[in-house]
């Protein structure tokens, strides 16, 4: 099983990620037992097969879609990834900010796909709580030092709503 | 200027810190080139064609004493005796060592100067005038704002990784001398009704490969949104803008693609959310920073001095050098003056080790220990005393640093092109020196009056050569160099793009094309007519003909093939 860091831990994956391959539909794709991240043309395809499973129910926003076209749905997820198809493409920091600020979802926002060390504190930052970090590199150094680079931060995002200015004591 | 605290400080240690770890892991291979290439981008480093050049941030142009004379240590031990000037107030070292760039920077923290996001996709070094607290015609003073602006884009955690890289420009005066219509987001300052601060958001425009004038996306935002309003349009084109094409991923072509009635609409949306939460700037803060920037310690005088009247009457090499280099300057008895980079023979914008440390004594002695870098690539001393100006200039002469072209066109503004940056289609710096070489008799120069002459070696345009009023591109034709001539160009309120007149030049042409164009100027002024007023009342058309004269180029090539 693989391990991901969450919360500022290392720890098991216990989520499955529903992979379409080639030749499977949206509609016809088999659902794995377990608990699962789902992609999301698959979730709206599926709801309520999938909220009768009785599971915790996970969702995947790829690069190019939008947060705001499953907003109402945020409800039923314990987890949503935001993948990153190459970590310089940093669509999913305004996704991960949007979940946060303004549709306020308070579970699991995991950061897939190209998670690279030297991106961990931008994430956090934005609201990521979850990093599912790319093969090869070091969990344990990341833990270590990706998520603590710097020690304050001028401008407000997620994990500090109100920006330094505002909290300047003098 | 603004003075650093701890926090301050406690950035730009942890910062270097995160990039001496980032160095040692892609030497020791735990890092791909590929993964190290961003990183080391957004701290300013290319690796160029013959060592790796580093871009140092100078914020909205701003400089003292001290730092300069850091960067002169850094010029004399890490490269070879000089740096250069670009045209967003940084400077560059072409000849460093990777593996001594950590050290670098940590010499630069010490005088609170970084390279943090000089380059990749991410929000980059705000610029201002750099006539900013002292010129006449400024409404307010923008460098508090700037420096509230560059605090805001460090290590923004949503916009470091953008589709392409982000560029704000922000103007305080009448007269426009910071490019706005030309930048990523523009902000140009107007009043309100009752005489409130705010400014014009002019989004989406841009030189480089695809030169497009911003449009106004708001026409007055009071100056309190500015942070939440640029986090909205940056949030929508981090969002929207394309990654599937580098060329096609700067905001102008969204706000092309969309118009700019929607993306308005998209940016309105986004901010109904965010207008007047906490990122919503405070007057105690405006104020806070605002206090940096004190006027410093003037001398009450009187506003004519004796003496520099005196010397302009006596010396006509300093008078000329007045007439061109010394500002009006809003105290009395005060002048900013322009130390040019431009001397005729050398690099524009290339200042030595030697030269700085002169300017760093000059800033010392006769300006606050402060100067300014401009995006014409020349250093400025905002605050000198009238009766000192003889006593600088003779300085400032001994040096290299009093060529009197300014605005003239041997003042040339020119990337450092295909001898030593790895982007350029050709070079740029040889073609500089041949026209001021070619134009080399002041008194014509002077006659000539003001011309802009800008040159890029390729179509990223880091030598703004679109809105230069004669405009040089170099151009890769079957992998040789060529250059391409606009005309018409300008910077300033009525910022407008020069027009291609036709087919390029080989490199030994040009001098002889740019003095055909200015024949046809001379043949066709009227008195006191500039350059531009000339070309904007005679158009493109004699100026084409004078330089294809004998050379069969469009209708009449295309004729010539048929008879072939």
């Amino acid at each position: 099983m693989a391990r991901i860091i969450k919360n500022g831990d290392i720890v098991q994956d216990t989520w499955t990620t529903l992979q379409l391959a080639e030749g499977e539909t949206p509609e016809a794709v088999a659902l794995p037992a377990g608990p699962v991240i789902f992609p999301l043309a698959v979730w709206q395809a599926r709801k309520a097969e999938i909220l009768a499973r009785s599971e915790a129910v996970g969702l995947l926003i790829d690069a190019g879609e939008r947060v705001e076209d499953v907003a109402p749905d945020l409800g039923h997820f314990t987890v949503v990834a935001v993948n990153f198809p190459k970590f310089v493409h940093g669509q999913g920091f305004s996704t991960a900010s949007l979940l946060r600020q303004r549709y306020a979802f308070q579970g699991e926002v995991r950061a897939v796909g190209d998670v690279v060390h030297d991106a961990l504190f931008y994430m956090k930052r934005v609201g990521f709580d979850a990093f599912a970090l790319k093969e090869g590199k070091s969990l344990e150094y990341a833990v270590e030092k990706g998520l603590s680079v710097f020690s304050e931060a001028y401008q407000a995002s997620t994990d500090r709503p109100v920006p330094y200015f505002r909290r300047r004591s003098a | 200027m603004y003075r650093y605290d701890d926090i301050d400080r406690q950035f730009l240690r942890e910062r270097v810190a995160q990039y001496r770890d980032q160095v040692r892991r892609f030497q020791s291979g735990e890092l791909t080139a590929d993964e190290f290439r961003p990183l080391r981008l957004q701290n300013g480093l290319y690796i160029q064609r013959h060592a790796p050049m580093f871009r140092i941030a100078v914020p909205y142009g701003q400089l003292n004493s001290e730092q300069i004379r850091k960067l002169a240590f850094v010029a004399r031990t890490y490269d070879k005796g000089y740096g250069h000037f670009t045209t967003r107030h940084n400077m560059q070292f072409n000849w460093p060592k990777l593996e001594d760039t950590p050290d670098i920077l940590a010499h630069l923290a010490e005088v609170n100067m970084h390279s943090i996001q000089t380059s990749g996709n991410d929000i980059r070094n705000i610029t201002t005038d750099h006539f900013a607290g002292v010129a006449a015609d400024e409404l307010i003073d923008t460098r508090p704002l700037a420096e509230i602006l560059r605090q805001w884009s460090t290590f923004h955690p949503e916009f470091a990784f953008l589709p392409r890289k982000f560029k704000i420009a922000i103007s305080g005066s009448r007269q426009d001398r910071t490019v706005t219509w030309f930048n990523d987001i523009g902000l140009h300052l107007v009043e309100g009704e009752g005489g409130e601060i705010g400014f014009r958001v002019i989004v989406g425009g841009g030189l480089g490969r695809t030169p497009i004038r911003g449009e106004t996306i708001r026409d007055y935002l009071p100056w309190q949104h500015i942070l939440t309003y640029c986090e909205c349009i940056l949030r929508v084109y981090n969002r929207f803008g394309r990654r599937d094409n580098a060329f096609k991923a700067r905001i102008k072509i969204l706000v092309q693609a969309l118009g700019i009635e929607e993306f308005r609409r998209q940016v309105e949306e986004e901010w109904a959310h965010q207008k007047d939460g906490p990122a919503t700037l405070t007057q105690a803060e405006y104020d806070r920073v605002a206090a940096h920037f004190a006027p410093p310690a003037y001398e009450t005088l009187p506003d004519a001095d004796f003496c520099f009247e005196q010397h302009k009457h006596d010396d006509p090499a300093f008078a000329r050098w007045a007439s061109r280099c010394v500002h009006a300057h809003k105290v009395p008895g005060y002048a900013a003056i322009t130390l040019s980079l431009k001397a005729h023979g050398k690099n524009p914008g290339d200042i030595t080790a030697e030269q700085m440390d002169v300017v760093a004594d000059l800033a010392d002695r006769y300006s606050f220990g402060e100067l300014r870098v401009s995006h014409e690539q020349n250093v400025i001393l905002a605050d000198v005393r009238k009766t000192d100006l003889y006593t600088v200039w003779h300085v400032a002469k001994a040096a290299g640093l009093a060529t009197p072209t300014l605005g003239l066109l041997t003042s040339i503004i020119c990337c450092p092109g295909g001898d030593l940056c790895d982007l350029a289609n050709a070079k740029s710096t040889p073609i500089a020196k041949a026209i001021q070489a070619r134009f080399d008799d002041l008194d014509y120069l002077f006659d000539l009056g003001e011309i802009d002459l800008n040159i890029s070696g390729c179509m990223n345009a880091c030598g703004h050569h679109h809105v230069g009023n004669i405009g040089i591109l170099g151009v890769d034709r079957n992998e040789a160099e060529f250059y391409q001539v606009t005309l018409g160009g300008r910077q300033g309120n009525n910022a407008q793009l020069g027009k291609v007149i036709g087919p390029s030049f080989a490199a030994e042409e040009m001098p002889d094309v740019v003095e055909k164009i200015i024949e046809v100027f001379v043949a066709n002024r009227h008195a006191d007519e500039t350059f531009l007023d000339t070309f904007d009342r005679i158009g493109v058309a004699p100026f084409k003909d004078r330089v294809y004269e004998g050379r069969a180029h469009g209708a009449a090539k295309k004729a010539e093939r048929k008879v072939a």
